[in-house]
């Protein structure tokens, strides 16, 4: 049976007239409410949790994430998407993300804050006292191995394409070897 | 992945082993619904009637551990039945290959493959024959009794359904309606499907457990087919994408390997591991490896070295040796690293055997960990059982923006490398990786250039023009597109090219251009790229952002969304999907069909005109499929062994208990006093796996701040069989304690009758399930400072990796967390 919308709620409308329960036929008033994502910015963005790579669309408004949803245009998950991702707005939003560095002293028992200038100093400095104290020309061969075996680094699978890039390039440059991630786990 | 989500619902049969994409995967499913819906058949294996088996028309209990039992016995049924796909067998695969007449297989040598000297294999005995020119030796009617076919044949006899069983506490019945299911996709005509996961690879065979899907999908003709293929499901959004671009110790993006010491120059690198083949008709693809070397040393130092000069940059591992994740724990916790890097990743909880990391993280001088949230590493030092007095190490934490405050692509499962765009900045002074990685560089540049160093000019000559310029010739800012364009490659200087399919014929090029294709790259220092693999991805356009959702296969390709690599292939393997003659051997579902002229459909692989003879596995030396793999570090052909920690005294398939080449640090000498192992010990009695809820991601460094994943999933819970906790006591809902021999963690028992126990050879064998997604960070029950970040809703409970043991697979050395010991009992009972 094709029924129109319109139809339907005749139809809907004539079976609770003759249900006789008692249900008030009063019209109700409904407040259409303006949809959330009005006069919101759209950008697509790829889950960031499993692989399967569902597509998300994120709304904006004044800069802030007000909705994300399932992508309908993606083949992959036609608008669909889990539990994980269908949560990806509190990871956007939410109050405990990190947005600050902070520092861990020797022995220190509380965290502190500190600038990103003095943060980035302060490692810079170890990497290299850490890779000169370290770094090999050649191994107990006598082969050339130009390598700095005193910094190891694990990380990550949930880069970007790019950052993946970029990383090892650094990484290498400074002479590791011992590079891992997720993958081996 | 070899084929993609969409392809799922081409198949006849799909075998869910090793995984639980109905759970962990939850939109794959929506492709498997697809399948079924089209009259497919769903078959699922699992220590657990998981979700996906839930789902299933079949569903089959094994004991954890022990794939290789069960496959084995498939192979065997598939050969004893003669449901090969016969052509494609003998034309596809090294079914016709002769051995070395002097291998000896595990069944006449004590459980061993033949070769085994000092817990390492001497592979002599494992290669194939050849004639005087070097042409592999082959047996057309698969008959001779040293050909590949005749060995699996021989190798496999020992696997009968009734030792099968034995093995996996599958019931017989059961056994043998997965193999008459699962054989009946060897017809031309049919798909069967393999979907796998971390059931698969997180064992000490977990190499071999796939390979032997591999031989049980060349057997039936399913590799390259739509519906068909072996399918990885990737666990974490871009781990496809971090593996490619080679973010491991072994190799350099593009699955290069990494150069090792006795290589001292570019030459000797090349000619070491560029493939070589004698057999006529091979096209042999990785001949061209020196392009992609040349390449992306040329992405790396562009023109401020020689190609010779950028090599010798580059860090060098000893021969042989292993530089992987259990290998640094290791190395960790006996002091060898001053510096380590935690970037967006969480070892505390995630590394096998996490106490032995908390405790390694304190030997540290110092550590810097990126992530969106406080988490257990980066926090490690005032973790449980710690005194932050007592810990040396000094930390960083840094906070990094999330995927939708940053711009940029990621790879999916399916070798799908899709664009994300940039929402909202980031959370206060939160900054992108690859923002925080430029400005370390440069500090620590600026370090070298003003005091020098060891080697300097390794680290002070990488190029880095990924954006607008300062005038001190620093970028302003890192411009994803611009390393997306140094990725796909470029030209370095004006080049006149000759065109790689047709001879004779030349394009010019100028400084700059971007390279079309891998076909296109040179071995001369002339073109630069940063990973073969995604060459072509980023030209004139960025094929990734592409939003196209056409689908004139009709088989699901969507060749216009996204891009895929390699060259925007969606079934690799595809030139496998025709017969010699170039005929899809599915009519119903041809992945490429010949025109007359040129293929059609998807982007051919490995395929020359029709009739050409050329082998299709082109990415293989001989351009076949291995049946027979001479290059495993534990065997050319896949052989059962128990798990390092099991309950079961005797290998019943042979007297060799173990896998004979596992690296073992519970050996003295080897690991730390740390590395205890508890095998067949009563203390231990039941079987534990580690596994995932949907609600949950990895650690749960990201989810267990979420609230309302929380709610759902609030805490660390050990599942156990009806039969179980009626023998413990135990009630539904009550608080236990899970032990192994390398630590105990508190869990609520979930007792349900989805475990059910195992008869393993007239024994009865309980296994427990266990999620791996909590750690201390967010519970209720630890010290909140006033300064620290407190989640909304709190989570119970630690790592389920406090339990896991430090052992790897033999050749991958990826840790066995899904087969260990542990003891359950009521919390407060000794």
């Amino acid at each position: 049976m094709d029924v129109s919308r319109r139809g339907f709620l005749k139809i809907s409308g004539v079976a609770l007239a003759a249900s006789g329960f008692g249900i008030s036929l009063k019209p109700v008033s409904a407040y259409a409410q303006p949809l959330k994502i009005r006069y919101t910015k759209e950008t697509t963005t790829i889950c960031p949790y499993c692989a399967v790579g569902c597509s998300i669309i994120v709304s904006t408004r004044n800069g802030k994430v007000v909705n994300t949803e399932g992508d309908p245009d993606s083949p992959i998950n036609r608008g669909s998407l889990c539990t994980k991702g269908g949560s990806i707005y509190q990871m956007a939003v939410n109050k405990n993300r990190l947005g600050k560095p902070l520092y861990r002293a020797p022995y220190a028992t509380e965290w502190k804050e500190v600038t990103w200038e003095w943060a980035l100093d302060r490692i810079a400095e170890n990497v290299k006292k850490s890779r000169d104290k370290s770094f090999k020309f050649k191994n107990d061969m006598g082969l050339v191995v130009n390598r700095t075996e005193g910094i190891a680094s694990v990380g990550s699978a949930a880069m970007d394409n790019e950052e993946c890039f970029l990383y090892q390039k650094f990484l290498r440059g400074l002479g590791l070897v011992y590079i891992e991630h997720q993958a081996r786990l | 992945m070899t084929n993609h989500w969409n392809d799922f619902q081409n198949s006849d049969v799909i075998l869910i082993m090793g995984c639980n994409p109905a759970s962990n995967h939850p939109i794959s499913f929506k492709w498997i619904t697809k399948a079924m819906e089209n009259g497919g058949k769903l078959i699922c294996v699992d220590p657990r009637f998981t979700q996906s088996a839930a789902k299933a028309h079949l569903y089959a209990p094994l004991r954890s551990g022990t794939d290789i039992a069960l496959l084995g016995g498939m192979i065997k049924y598939i050969l004893d039945n003669n449901l090969i796909q016969k052509e494609y067998v003998l034309n596809y695969t090294n079914a016709s290959f002769l051995i070395n007449p002097a291998l000896k297989l595990p069944g006449d040598n004590k459980g061993i493959f033949s070769g085994l000297k000092d817990g390492k294999y001497d592979k002599a005995t494992w290669a194939y024959q050849t004639d005087a020119a070097g042409v592999i030796k082959k047996d057309a009617t698969l008959q001779n009794p040293h050909c590949v076919f005749q060995l699996l044949k021989r190798h496999y006899s020992r696997y009968t359904p009734e030792v099968v069983s034995r093995v996996t506490g599958t019931p017989k019945d059961k056994l043998l309606n997965v193999y008459k299911t699962y054989a009946a996709t060897g017809k031309p005509d049919k798909a069967g499907n393999i979907l796998y996961a971390m059931g698969w690879t997180q064992h000490t065979v977990g190499a071999q457990n796939i390979r032997t899907m591999t031989i049980v999908q060349l057997l039936l003709g399913n590799m390259g087919i739509a519906g068909g293929g072996v399918q990885a499901l990737r666990g974490e959004s871009n781990v496809q994408g971090s593996t490619d671009y080679g973010l491991l110790f072994h190799i350099l993006p593009g699955y290069i390997a990494t150069p090792t010491a006795s290589l001292a120059t570019l030459k000797e690198y090349n000619e070491k591991v560029t493939t070589k083949t004698k057999e006529a008709n091979s096209l042999n693809w990785m001949k061209n490896l020196p392009k992609y070397s040349a390449s992306y040393l040329r992405s790396v130092y562009g023109m401020n070295a020689t190609l010779d000069e950028a090599y010798s940059y580059l860090p060098k591992g000893d021969d042989g040796a292993n530089y992987s994740w259990l290998v640094l724990f290791d190395e960790m916790y006996k002091e060898k690293f001053t510096g380590f890097f935690a970037w967006g990743m969480n070892p505390a909880c995630s590394g096998a055997h996490s106490n032995k990391v908390r405790q390694a993280l304190g030997k540290l001088d110092w550590m810097v960990n990126v992530n969106l949230f406080d988490n257990e590493t980066g926090s490690f030092w005032r973790g449980p059982g710690m005194d932050p007095k007592k810990v040396k190490t000094e930390v960083f934490m840094l906070p990094c923006a999330s995927s939708v405050e940053k711009e940029g692509s990621i790879t999916n499962s399916g070798r799908l490398m899709q664009w994300r765009y940039k929402a909202i900045n980031p959370v206060g002074e939160a900054m992108p990786d690859a923002e925080i990685m430029t400005e370390l560089y440069y500090k620590v540049r600026e370090l070298y250039e003003k005091y020098g160093g060891p080697l300097k000019e390794a680290l002070t000559k990488l190029t880095w023009n990924y954006g607008p310029k300062r005038a001190d010739g620093t970028i302003r800012f890192v411009d994803p597109h611009a390393v997306a364009k140094e990725i796909n490659g470029f030209f370095v200087e004006d080049a006149k090219v000759e065109d790689p399919a047709k001879k004779g014929e030349f394009r010019e090029f100028k400084k700059g251009d971007p390279v079309p294709a891998f076909a296109w790259l040179q071995d001369d220092g002339s073109t630069s790229s940063g990973c073969w693999v995604y060459c072509g991805s980023y030209g004139a356009v960025n094929m990734a952002a592409r939003r196209g959702t056409k689908d004139p296969s009709g088989i699901g390709l969507y060749p216009e969304w996204a891009w895929s690599w390699p060259v925007n292939r969606r079934i690799i393997y595809n030139g496998a999907s025709v017969d010699m003659n170039g005929k899809p051997w599915d009519p119903k579902r041809p992945v490429i069909l010949w025109d007359g002229a040129k293929w059609t459909g998807d982007v051919p692989d490995g395929v020359g005109n029709p009739g050409s003879g050329r082998p299709p596995f082109i990415m293989k030396p001989d351009g076949v499929g291995s049946l027979f793999g001479p290059g495993l570090a534990d065997g050319p052909i896949p052989e059962h062994y128990e798990p390092l920690e099991c309950p079961v005294e005797k290998n019943l398939l042979s007297p060799q208990k173990n896998s004979p080449v596992l690296r073992r640090f519970d050996k003295k000498g080897v690991g730390s006093e740390l590395d205890e192992i508890a095998s067949c010990d009563p203390r231990f009695p039941f079987i534990c796996s580690t596994y995932r809820v949907s609600e949950h991601w990895q650690t749960g460094v990201l989810t267990r701040w979420c609230p309302w994943l929380v709610e759902m999933q609030p805490g660390m819970f050990v599942e156990m069989s009806l039969e179980l906790a009626k023998e413990r006591n135990i009630a539904n809902g009550e608080k236990v304690i899970v032990k192994s021999a390398r630590g105990e963690l508190e869990a609520t028992a979930v007792v349900t009758a989805r475990f059910k126990p195992f008869d393993i050879d007239g024994t009865l064998i309980h296994e427990v399930g266990i999620p791996w997604h909590f750690g201390w960070i967010t519970s209720a029950d630890r010290k909140y400072g006033p300064n620290d970040k407190k989640p909304e809703v709190f989570t119970t409970g630690d790592s389920a990796n406090l339990l896991t043991p430090t052992i790897g697979d033999a050749n991958s050395m990826i840790p066995e967390s899904k087969a260990f010991m542990v003891n359950v009992v009521k919390k407060g009972v000794k």
